[in-house]
């Protein structure tokens, strides 16, 4: 027994996990602090509110609104869960198309660009093609295709241009985002999908539900019900598992995976790393737009088409996404709810309190700095294990072998933890720079015993 | 042409100081993706300070004289404010890429995250809105420069030169000016500048002859953050009104592409950023832009959609890019946590 849990502790997997919810308590923290200061600092917020906040922002998501008496309830709140795992699609889906470019290497911060590219098709297809003569499943299915193919060749542009002209694919992406702002907005402005009818909703696009197009609700609204839930939070896992089958199981995602580690040794070794990098980005790319149609087919949400000044904020909400997922696809689902669960919690912070939404945007933000250097989060988890192993060499006079990577995978039954978190590499970036774990590990282990202290 | 010339150094200007911003942090070997972020942290603490001060009422009495030089040493204040605050915001990034040895990537993203969702936050607390301005006036009536100041009546002509570069301007557009000169001969005629650019291209050999690498990435962010955060607050000043609102419109990521197209040299820099200042101004008033003066709005009436103009400034960018990517030479080191065990 003892053996197992040291066994499932020197896993690398077991490490990421545990940086992540390293770097999410920090970041709930920062945010309860955060309002502390202003509670305190504020004489009409006061200890009193600051504490409400603080609680909300930890246990935001059981929130049942106030008593009678005005103090704050916790309990299962049904509408919370649903709206959580409706907001929970789109997010896991950019977190995934942030997640596949990881782990080629690239930086995809386009997903905001390819996102709107997808919502725009999605929509042009949903509304455009009249449901009276076309069955309302037909054309969901188009629509979501359209809006996939639409992400993708978006991805594409940021990919041809670093793989062909060697753009870095951050600015590119950036560009792109900003382009495809003002060109969706250019397609809406003055079309007829536009929302006459409502004369309230001067900005927005219809509903796609007054097409009859919208995504069944697979009995999931018994469940959670008057929230928004749809089966798109069932696409969105099947995606899920379908990238991960991808890319721990397939030759592409092994050429995909092989580019990121180290272009040129893949290119040296006969895989094409200007195709992988325009494919993976294209992946990428689709996986947004599958994000976006996924989340304007629900039928009941509105796209507000003079958009050229701002990006949605779902795009860059990837990133965090798959940085605390460590690049794991299955990872990326539980990711995904989490940072939708941070989204009701804001909604809860601003209905409740005097406090506003933007406290869980710093609360992202803090988790993402934080998975900048999690790679030095992961080096401290591991000193104490390192120094023990060090000892023991020492007492032993043989080398302590390298038995925490070569233990198997699956001998537990640790679902979080799939093999490919072995490989992920959260901190890995575009520049092929910082050093991963495969580089360092072995590299700490054959170290001296005297320097091993020096870790922790 | 006045109208346009003024236009494009308003853009042109911020562009300008904030690549130069990213020269020296990448010059240093740190690539600074947070200029964006930093950009709105100082916009943000410069209105914050003008709103303050003007709470405070400690320029009312200079503002009922019309006391001009009063209220330009007013915005100089407010120009180093934002200054201090956005250096002070950028340690969190040396901190994590010199310190922790960090993806310099995803913590400039960490901080271009962050600094919109805390300036909003205050923003809100503060104003109870989503846009922090003024607590009096507009940026117009206390920070311009108008004719009037040196004597010129309402109908009196200055001349090309006077109406063009001293009529209906900001000083903080010739401060900036003025910093960017400065700090381009600090980088290159110095010792300083020599050390510093020298740990962008090989810190091994720099750190063997006793140059601290850590000390001098530093150096560089911090500076870059100086630039950035005082950048940001002369673009809320001169195109928003002096408003603070969580948002620069990508004018952090266009001044990277300035940086990058200007192949990381001060002189270039000024170059690309006054041809991408005149997209931005094209995009921005192209319908009242009147080129040579004929009464015809040119642009208004070629028949194209106002989204294409506004698009233009990063299609440019995209294009220009793909056509000098291939000659550009980036900073050798950039991007690579300096180790002193590895060589």
């Amino acid at each position: 027994m003892n053996q197992r849990l040291s066994q499932l502790w020197g896993r690398d997997g077991t490490k990421s996990v545990l940086a992540s919810l390293i770097s999410i308590l920090i970041g709930m923290a920062v945010g309860g602090v955060i309002i502390l200061i202003v509670g305190l600092a504020n004489s009409t917020l006061g200890l009193n509110s600051a504490w409400e906040g603080i609680r909300l922002a930890f246990l935001g998501l059981f929130s049942t609104g106030r008593d009678a008496s005005g103090a704050l309830t916790f309990g299962f709140n049904p509408v919370n869960i649903g709206d959580m795992l409706f907001r929970a699609t789109p997010l896991i889906l950019t977190g995934l198309s942030v997640a596949v470019a990881f782990k080629t290497g690239l930086f995809n911060i386009g997903a905001p660009g390819q996102y709107l590219m997808g919502t725009a098709v999605t929509l042009m297809l949903a509304l455009g093609i009249p449901s009276e003569t076309v069955p309302p499943a037909l054309i969901w299915l188009i629509a979501f295709l359209g809006g996939t193919l639409a992400g993708a060749l978006w991805g594409c542009i940021p990919g041809l241009v670093k793989a062909f002209l060697n753009i870095n694919e951050v600015l590119a992406c950036i560009m792109t985002n900003w382009i495809a702002a003002n060109l969706v907005t250019w397609v809406f402005d003055g079309s007829d999908f536009r929302n006459l009818v409502e004369n309230t909703k001067s900005g927005y696009i219809y509903k796609t539900s007054f097409n009859n197009v919208e995504t069944a609700k697979l009995g999931l609204d018994q469940i959670f019900p008057n929230s928004q839930v749809n089966g798109g939070i069932v696409v969105a896992i099947v995606i899920a598992i379908l990238v991960w089958i991808l890319m721990s199981k397939t030759t592409l995602g092994y050429q995909l995976k092989a580019c990121g580690a180290n272009r040129h040794a893949a290119r040296y070794a006969g895989i094409a790393d200007k195709r992988n990098i325009v494919l993976s980005m294209a992946i990428a790319g689709g996986l947004s737009g599958a994000g976006a149609a996924l989340y304007y087919l629900s039928g009941n949400t509105e796209f507000f088409w003079s958009t050229y000044q701002t990006l949605p904020a779902i795009g860059f909400n990837g990133i965090p996404v798959a940085l605390l997922a460590a690049s794991n696809p299955i990872a990326v689902v539980f990711t995904g709810c989490f940072m939708s669960m941070l989204d009701i919690v804001g909604q809860q912070i601003t209905n409740l309190t005097a406090y506003n939404e933007y406290i869980t945007d710093v609360i992202i933000a803090t988790i993402v700095y934080l998975s900048a250097f999690s790679l030095v989060i992961k080096m401290l988890l591991s000193g104490r294990k390192k120094r023990r192993a060090a000892a023991e060499e020492e007492e032993n006079g043989e080398l302590p072998g390298d038995g925490e990577e070569t233990v198997s995978f699956g001998q537990d039954g640790e679902p979080a933890v799939l093999p490919g978190a072995s490989e992920a590499e959260p901190a890995q970036g575009p520049e092929e720079s910082a050093p991963s774990p495969e580089e360092s590990s072995p590299g700490d282990e054959g170290e001296q015993p005297g320097k091993g202290g020096e870790k922790a | 042409m006045t109208f346009l010339i003024q236009q494009t150094l308003l853009y042109a200007i911020p562009l300008m100081i904030v690549a130069l911003a990213g020269v020296f942090a990448e010059r240093s070997g740190i690539i600074n993706l947070a200029l964006e972020g930093i950009m709105i942290f100082g916009a943000f603490i410069g209105v914050l300070f003008v709103n303050l001060v003007q709470q405070a009422g400690v320029f009312d009495a200079a503002k009922e004289a019309n006391n001009w030089v009063a209220l330009q040493g007013f915005e100089l204040m407010a120009m180093v404010a934002a200054a201090i605050m956005g250096a002070v915001f950028s340690l969190l990034l040396s901190f994590a890429s010199v310190n922790l040895k960090a993806d310099q990537t995803i913590g400039g993203t960490a901080l271009n995250l962050l600094a919109p969702a805390l300036v909003l936050f205050f923003i809100r607390i503060i104003a109870n809105q989503n846009t922090l301005q003024m607590a009096s006036g507009d940026a117009a009536s206390w920070f311009m420069i108008k004719k009037s100041f040196f004597g010129y009546g309402r109908n009196d002509e200055m001349g090309f030169f006077g109406s063009t570069f001293i009529d209906k301007t900001y000083i903080a557009t010739y401060i900036c000016i003025l910093v960017f000169v400065i700090l381009s001969i600090l980088l290159y005629k110095t010792r300083f500048g020599l050390r510093l650019r020298s740990c962008g291209e090989n810190p091994q050999a720099a750190d063997s002859l006793g140059i601290n690498v850590y000390k001098m990435r530093y150096a560089g962010t911090t500076i870059s953050g100086a630039l950035a955060g005082m950048g940001g607050f002369v673009y809320a000043l001169t195109t928003a009104n002096c408003a603070s609102t969580g948002d620069v419109a990508g004018f952090g990521f266009l001044a990277l592409a300035v940086m990058i197209f200007g192949n990381w040299k001060p002189l270039n820099i000024a170059g690309a950023a006054l041809l991408f200042g005149l997209f931005k101004c094209v995009a921005a008033s192209y319908s009242s832009i009147d080129i040579n003066g004929d009464g015809i709005f040119l642009l208004a009436e070629a028949g194209i959609s106002p989204h294409f103009y506004r698009m233009l400034p990063y299609l440019i960018t995209l294009v220009v890019l793909a056509f000098t990517s291939k000659k550009s030479r980036a900073p050798k080191a950039e991007g690579i946590p300096y180790d002193k065990g590895r060589r």
